[in-house]
């Protein structure tokens, strides 16, 4: 005696907030059972485990078949086969592009492509996230890429718009996207004390000051390309430190400004040149896309652990980094000072993100 | 050529990709009507096609109109190939054919394939102009409505009310003719979709030109049935009522005009109204003893060419007195004669429409405004087993109908032998298993007030006194129509708990509704009873014979299981019992569900005593005493459950003292069970004791026990399902009925589901007893999975719980269910049955007023009737007063505890007194009658033009609204909006008003698969198609415009599943009436009392 078929249908789809977040967890049927009774499920109404198993069951199949129509979420409010309310159907959205930030973070940068998805065993054995899950995040990523990648405006806008977002989220995919493109390492060992969000901050830095769509709001990929007449003129910047006049020049002025302010002031005086060849080096490199990739690394390489080596405070950097920038504004042979805000605009607000005390 | 359909194809959107090079598809759409074709252009390369198409014309007759559906078919074009068809779309165009229905169809529909399901939408537009046609001569019988609704749909007073109606068309099933061996199943699944919806056209126009044939102009509580019969055909069939039908609010102007002119002139020359007076005679109703009975009777009979083998037996439930067991004589041979004359008759008579709604006074209708429910009988059934054998001439299905005649005859003889000249609640199905066919009818015998028949609505005057008497319609419904001395079967009476005037007997069963006015205590549940039988597999004749010696049995089963388990709630009636007997190759299976209620008219049921076969076995009589305990627990636990606590009326009545006195004696003498004799002698005496008091201290088992012996395993087996149905968990109520008595305060929550189950026997060496136990087990734990699934709506109740059982292939067992559950305050459950019969009244639509309003223009007419008559119109016109004058609720609120009180201790006297406040406030509304009337100009002005303002926010605010809301809702997405459409098995949705109903729906649609595994398996592959079904019912209506669909029901799922060839077919049949619904508003009294002022100046004037 077994039951061969057991479906129940309502008119407004019903669906269990706990179930579906089982559901996008990746549990099998048997474990998100086991999962429901451990929270007590059925203490709360008389029922038994037979009538979770099919509940569940249930459940699980109307999630599968809604599956489609969250991939497209603008069919979902549309579409006539699942009644479900609108403030439902936020939900759902949300709830199915939300992502793990073990998982993101394993393939921030990488690309989102079949190679990588074949490494999703790995992933999910790594950051315990089932390989279930990671699919489903995988192709969310991989999806949402797909869809902007071919579209004109702001970069958030359009995420948002297709796929009915929230703000938070809509940002969080447009540094995914960001990333995936621009191919950033993140995952070497010296960047794993980052998280995802330290680079979805950096995303939205970059995003806003050096693609395309920082000065031109209407073009193809113009938030998803970083801007390469920018990167050109970056070039330029090689004078601060080839120059050995103006190198001088650039410290005496910072050092001046420093003197007295930070206990740091020593290391900064010594370290002076380095650093700032490392900084001006990143920017003059940015037209290899070999070195882009490397932008996040070699700004911790050249700048982050140097100062933290010298155990310079947040406050220090701070100090240091806004000295170092306005002082290029003095010196009196410098005459890119338009493409040095633009690009030190940026590495301050990055090494801010990313140096953690 | 009387008609022109225009239809424009708009827009397509979320089409599937149909090229798989382009990822995209070159969709153009083929809109076809009759044997007319029209094309759209080819939309190339896109998913979202706008066509945008010129306007469509056919030029067709009505007929045509009512039969053919809009046929839409979305292809994708091919320059080499076949065009690939998409799906289809069809769409009755019914609904465009009542002037008062929709006016265009317009909106998104789910284009449909019988293999892929939805495959994207199309936006339609259709539209219908119809040119008048006094061809006298014609076929179609556009115009009149058609509902799903078994009651007087709301917002509508039934004029008349004319009878039964019933037809039906065979055809070949094109899934058994030989071009089925080379087609496509889509082409297969397609002619048989096209075929049903021709044919259920057809058979609605047939059934329309009965209506208007008798006069009618609408059918209420239609219901249509698809019999599949495999090799021997394909029938298709439809019972309803018909009715003549008059729309309130706007339609009362023409009303009140029409009553003083015609209806008493129609009156007047009306020859039948006067046979209507002899009629209660010539029916059988001997003077006014009333008694509620349940009689299932069963009679077989095989094919026509076969002889009648099977003796017919009518079983009466009636044994709860008395030791009777299983023993005793419920089983009892109705006479022979009376089935013969009843065919006699039939031959004499069935000659004619008007006659054949004669001869059967059948009403499909399950409720019914105040006064026209008299009496209730009690239950009758008729089942009959046949042969199928092949439709010859599709044209001429005569077998069928002679199969039906013959059932309807058996149970008009049943009625009859009830002392009921009609039958409510009827209502008719079948069960096929290969060749053999069970066909099943059942009722509930009822005397009605021959006012609303079909001799005329204000027949008042002339109806003979004796038979209407005049009975509290609290009660008055229990009491018994048939002859107390004379009684078609064993039932123990007593006088009325309510009125003490009249008979009842002690139990009640019906398949109708709970009358709103009826007083019930505590609340009442869901009650099944479940049964499997085993048989040999047969073949043919002796198949038939096998069947037809188990269904007696069944049934009496079935019976037994439901009275036990009435018993241990402590209830004393059913409501809306539906029996189901269905039949496999190799196994019967019965589920009966109705809802127990405790009617407080009836008398106090009796616990349920358990007796040994043997005595002096000690361990033996230990096991009883265990059992006999857990009985008696149970019962008092379900008395708390359902709050039963019958009114302490004669707490202060010294008779009581007596009466209980009696009772200790008969204790002490240790008479466990008094003699049936003795008892009826005992309530004749005293006043019966109802009080529950005494009822816990004596025990149940005790006094009017119903006694079950155990005497082998059997009986064991069944006290223990007996105790092992659970009651529905905290916050939960369920009940088969349209509302659940004791729950008045509804909020406007619904979830309206469907769900099936199929269970596979592993083991096919099962006796009866574990495929009881099986059976039993699926249902409950169907039950409980709704409670689990549901359980954020507590408190909530899970009404019109509608159980369908089948027996797809040996070994499967398949139960679907359709029902909903509807949320209600939890504050206010326990408000008294007093207040509670107000605000019934007062939610209540208009229908009971404009019904009452007659009552009072004739009662004022006939002043000077003796003063009991006009009480006994007071009572039924108190509930529609409340709704235009606080004044009277007060007195009515008062009113109705005082009579029941009053004419119980001493009925002449302050019976009186009674019919002298009636008589007060009929003045008091004839002064109010004549001030309306002479009253300034400007009242009247008023008054007019507030009709017609409702009626034009009724012909545009609705729409608007619903737009407007619907743009509401999906502003958030941007995307083009989905209405939210609510679906309900119930006629109503609480807190609002159908404000119009937009027509029929009646779809019938086919699903196949050839990859089962990939669509998730038959339970991912049924889910699927479930939801499809309902996303296309709500696209219908809402592209009708409507908002809601009442009368839901889901009549047929047939299933058939081959997991080894990795296929599976699916066929569903759906119905219900499309509306628009409005949330309850404060305007409704304002037009109420409207109605009311002109109709009794239009009363006066009469006068």
């Amino acid at each position: 005696m077994a039951v061969e078929l057991d479906v129940f249908v309502g008119n407004t789809t019903i669906m269990d907030e706990e179930v579906y977040q089982l559901w996008l967890d990746g549990y099998t049927v048997n474990d998100a059972v086991k999962a429901r009774m451990d929270a007590g499920v059925l203490e709360e109404c008389e029922a038994d485990a037979d009538v979770l198993l099919s509940d569940t069951m249930d459940q699980y199949r109307t999630f599968q078949m809604c599956e489609r129509l969250l991939q497209s979420p603008a069919k979902l409010a549309n579409q006539l086969l699942f009644q479900i309310t609108p403030h439902r159907q936020v939900m759902l959205i949300e709830r199915y592009y939300a992502f793990d930030d073990t998982f993101v973070r394993e393939v921030l940068g990488k690309k989102l492509s079949k190679g990588t998805k074949k490494d999703l065993d790995d992933i999910s054995a790594k950051t315990g996230v089932t390989l279930k899950s990671c699919r489903r995040q995988f192709d969310n990523f991989k999806r949402v890429f797909k869809v902007v990648e071919e579209l004109k405006g702001p970069l958030v806008e359009n995420i948002r718009q297709h796929f009915l977002l929230s703000d938070k989220l809509a940002r969080d995919y447009a540094a995914i996207v960001f990333f995936a493109n621009n191919r950033f390492e993140t995952g070497k060992k010296k960047l794993q004390y980052l998280t995802f969000q330290d680079f979805a901050l950096c995303a939205g830095q970059l995003i806003n000051n050096w693609t395309v769509g920082a000065v031109d709001n209407m073009v193809e990929d113009m938030d998803v390309d970083l801007d390469k007449e920018f990167l050109q003129e970056l070039k330029e910047l090689k004078i601060l430190i080839a120059d050995k006049d103006l190198l001088d020049q650039h410290k005496s002025l910072v050092c001046t400004a420093l003197r007295g302010k930070t206990k740091a002031f020593a290391e900064m005086e010594a370290n002076f040149k380095n650093l700032s060849r490392g900084l001006v080096n990143i920017a003059t490199k940015l037209t290899n896309t070999k070195d882009v990739r490397d932008f996040f690394i070699d700004l911790v390489e050249k700048f982050i652990e140097p100062c933290r080596s010298d155990r310079w405070t947040a406050a220090d950097i701070k100090l240091y980094l806004t000295h170092y920038t306005n002082s290029a504004h003095i010196l009196d042979p410098f005459k890119h000072q338009a493409v040095w805000d633009r690009y030190m605009g940026v590495i301050k607000s990055c090494i801010f993100i990313m140096y953690h005390d | 050529m009387p008609g022109k359909l225009k239809a424009k194809i708009v827009a397509g959107r979320h089409l599937p990709v149909m090229d798989r090079a382009s990822d995209l598809t070159d969709a153009f759409v083929e809109v076809k009507f009759g044997n007319t074709t029209f094309k759209t252009d080819v939309f190339p390369k896109s998913l979202n096609p706008q066509w945008n198409s010129e306007w469509f014309k056919f030029e067709v007759d009505d007929e045509d109109l009512q039969d053919e559906p809009l046929q839409i078919t979305v292809l994708d074009h091919d320059t080499y190939s076949a065009n690939d068809a998409i799906g289809k779309v069809y769409i009755d165009i019914d609904p465009l054919l009542c002037t008062e229905a929709a006016s265009v169809i317009s909106g998104w529909f789910p284009i449909y394939d019988t293999i892929h399901g939805i495959r994207g939408e199309i936006n339609v537009l259709v539209k219908v102009e119809l040119f008048n046609d006094l061809n006298r001569f014609r076929q179609s019988s556009c115009g009149v409505k058609f509902f799903c609704t078994t009651s007087i749909p709301r917002g509508y007073r039934a004029a008349m009310v004319h009878g039964f109606l019933e037809e039906l068309v065979v055809n070949e099933d094109p899934e058994y003719q030989w071009i089925d061996r080379i087609r496509t199943p889509r082409a297969s699944n397609e002619a048989r979709q096209r075929l049903i919806s021709l044919m259920s056209g057809e058979l609605q126009r047939k059934i329309g030109l009965k209506v208007l044939e008798m006069g009618g102009n609408a059918v209420v509580g239609y219901l249509q049935c698809f019999d599949l019969e495999g090799e021997s055909g394909l029938v298709v069939r439809a019972i309803g009522t018909a009715c003549t039908l008059e729309k309130l609010t706007s339609g009362s102007l023409a009303s009140a005009h029409t009553h003083p002119n015609t209806a008493p002139a129609s009156n007047a020359c009306n020859s039948p109204s006067k046979d209507g007076k002899e009629s209660p005679l010539a029916h059988g109703c001997r003077s006014t003893h009333n008694s509620p009975v349940h009689s299932a009777c069963s009679s077989q009979r095989l094919s026509q060419n076969f002889s009648v083998s099977v003796p017919t037996l009518i079983f009466t439930g009636m044994g709860s007195g008395g030791s009777a067991g299983k023993e005793a004589g419920p089983l009892k041979t109705l006479l022979r004669q009376q089935t013969q004359t009843a065919l006699e008759q039939r031959g004499a008579s069935s000659s004619g429409l008007l006659l054949n709604a004669r001869e059967f006074p059948f009403f499909t209708l399950t409720s019914f405004p105040p006064g026209f429910l008299v009496h209730v009988g009690g239950v009758v059934s008729a089942r009959s087993v046949k042969l199928l054998d092949r439709i010859h001439n599709p044209d001429e299905p005569e077998t069928r109908d002679a199969w039906w005649e013959e059932i309807r005859q058996e149970i008009k003889s049943h009625a009859k032998a009830l002392g009921c000249h009609a039958v409510v609640g009827y209502s008719e199905n079948t069960s096929i298993c290969e060749e053999v066919c069970i066909l099943s009818a059942s009722g509930t015998a009822a005397i009605l007030n021959h006012r609303y028949m079909r001799e005329g609505c204000l027949d008042i005057g002339s109806t003979d006194q004796r038979f209407e008497d005049p009975s509290p319609p609290s009660c008055g419904f229990c009491h018994i129509p048939y002859d107390e001395l004379n009684m078609p079967f064993p039932a123990q009476l007593t006088y009325c708990y309510n009125c003490r005037r009249q008979k009842v007997p002690d139990v009640l069963f019906t398949t109708i509704d709970l009358p709103a006015e009826a007083a019930v205590t505590g609340k009442g549940c869901l009650i099944q009873a479940r049964l499997c039988r085993l048989k040999k597999k047969a073949q043919g004749e002796v198949n038939a014979t096998v069947i037809s010696n188990l269904l007696p049995f069944m049934e009496y089963e079935l019976h037994t299981q439901l009275m036990n388990k009435l018993k241990l709630r402590s209830m004393n009636a059913l409501f809306g019992l539906h029996i189901q007997i269905s039949v496999g190759e190799n196994m019967l299976l019965g589920l009966a569900s109705a809802t127990g209620v405790y009617l407080t008219a009836l008398p106090a049921p009796g616990g349920i005593q358990i007796a040994g076969k043997t005595t002096g076995d000690m361990s033996n009589e230990q096991h009883i005493l265990t059992i006999q305990k857990r009985i008696n627990d149970t019962i008092a636990r379900n008395k708390e459950l359902y709050q039963i606590n019958p009114p302490k009326l004669f707490a202060l009545d010294p008779e009581v003292f007596c009466g209980t006195n009696m009772e200790l004696t008969e204790e002490g003498v240790g008479s466990p069970i008094p003699e049936p004799r003795h008892r009826s002698r005992l309530f004749r005496s005293h006043s019966e004791s109802s009080d529950e008091v005494s009822e816990l201290d004596l025990s149940h088992g005790k006094k009017d026990a119903f006694v079950l012996e155990i005497d082998d395993t059997d009986a064991v087996e069944d006290i223990h399902s007996l105790l092992t149905d659970a009651s529905p968990p905290a916050g939960f109520h369920s009940c088969n009925t349209e509302t659940m008595p004791g729950i008045y305060n509804w909020t406007t929550a619904v979830q309206m589901f469907t769900s099936v189950r199929v269970l596979r026997l592993s083991n096919a060496n099962l006796s009866n007893q574990s495929l009881n136990k099986i059976f039993t087990d699926l249902c409950e734990n169907l039950l409980k999975s709704f409670y689990f699934k549901l359980r954020s709506m507590v408190p909530c109740c899970l009404c019109h719980l509608n159980f369908n059982v089948a027996v797809p292939e040996e070994e499967l067992i398949q139960v679907s269910v359709t029902a909903v559950a509807m949320t209600f305050d939890k504050d206010q459950t326990q408000e008294r049955p007093a207040e509670r019969f107000i605000t019934k009244g007062g939610s209540e639509t208009d229908e009971q007023l404009q019904f009452s309003l007659e009552l009072c223009a004739d009662s004022s007419s006939t002043n000077s009737q003796p003063s009991s008559r006009i009480s006994g119109t007071v009572s039924l016109f108190t509930p529609a007063a409340k709704l235009c004058q606080s004044q009277l609720v007060v007195v009515h609120s008062t009113g109705v505890p005082e009579n029941t009180i009053v004419s119980s201790r001493a009925a002449s006297v302050d019976y009186g007194s009674f019919a002298d406040r009636c008589s007060t406030w009929l003045e008091l509304l004839r002064l109010k009658a004549h001030t309306i009337r002479r009253g300034s100009v400007k009242t009247s002005r008023r008054t007019q033009s507030l009709a017609h303002s409702v009626s034009s926010l009724e012909h545009c605010s609705p729409l608007t609204e619903g737009r407007s809301r619907s743009v509401r809702s999906s502003r958030s997405f941007g995307g083009s909006p989905v209405t939210m459409v609510k679906m309900t098995p119930l006629s109503f949705l609480p807190g609002t008003r159908n404000i119009k109903y937009l027509g029929i729906i009646n779809m019938f649609f086919i699903r196949e698969t050839t990859s089962l595994r990939e669509e998730g398996g038959v339970s991912g592959f049924l889910h699927s198609f479930i939801a499809e079904v309902f996303a296309m019912v709500r696209a219908h209506v809402a592209a009708l415009g409507g908002n809601a669909v009442v009368s839901y029901s889901m009549k047929d799922c047939v299933l058939m599943e081959n997991p080894n060839k990795n296929q599976a077919q699916c066929l569903i049949n759906v119905s219900g009436d499309a509306v628009i619904y409005v949330r309850e508003t404060d305007q409704e009294p304002t037009a109420s009392m409207t109605n009311m002022g002109q109709s009794l100046c239009a009363a006066d004037g009469a006068t």
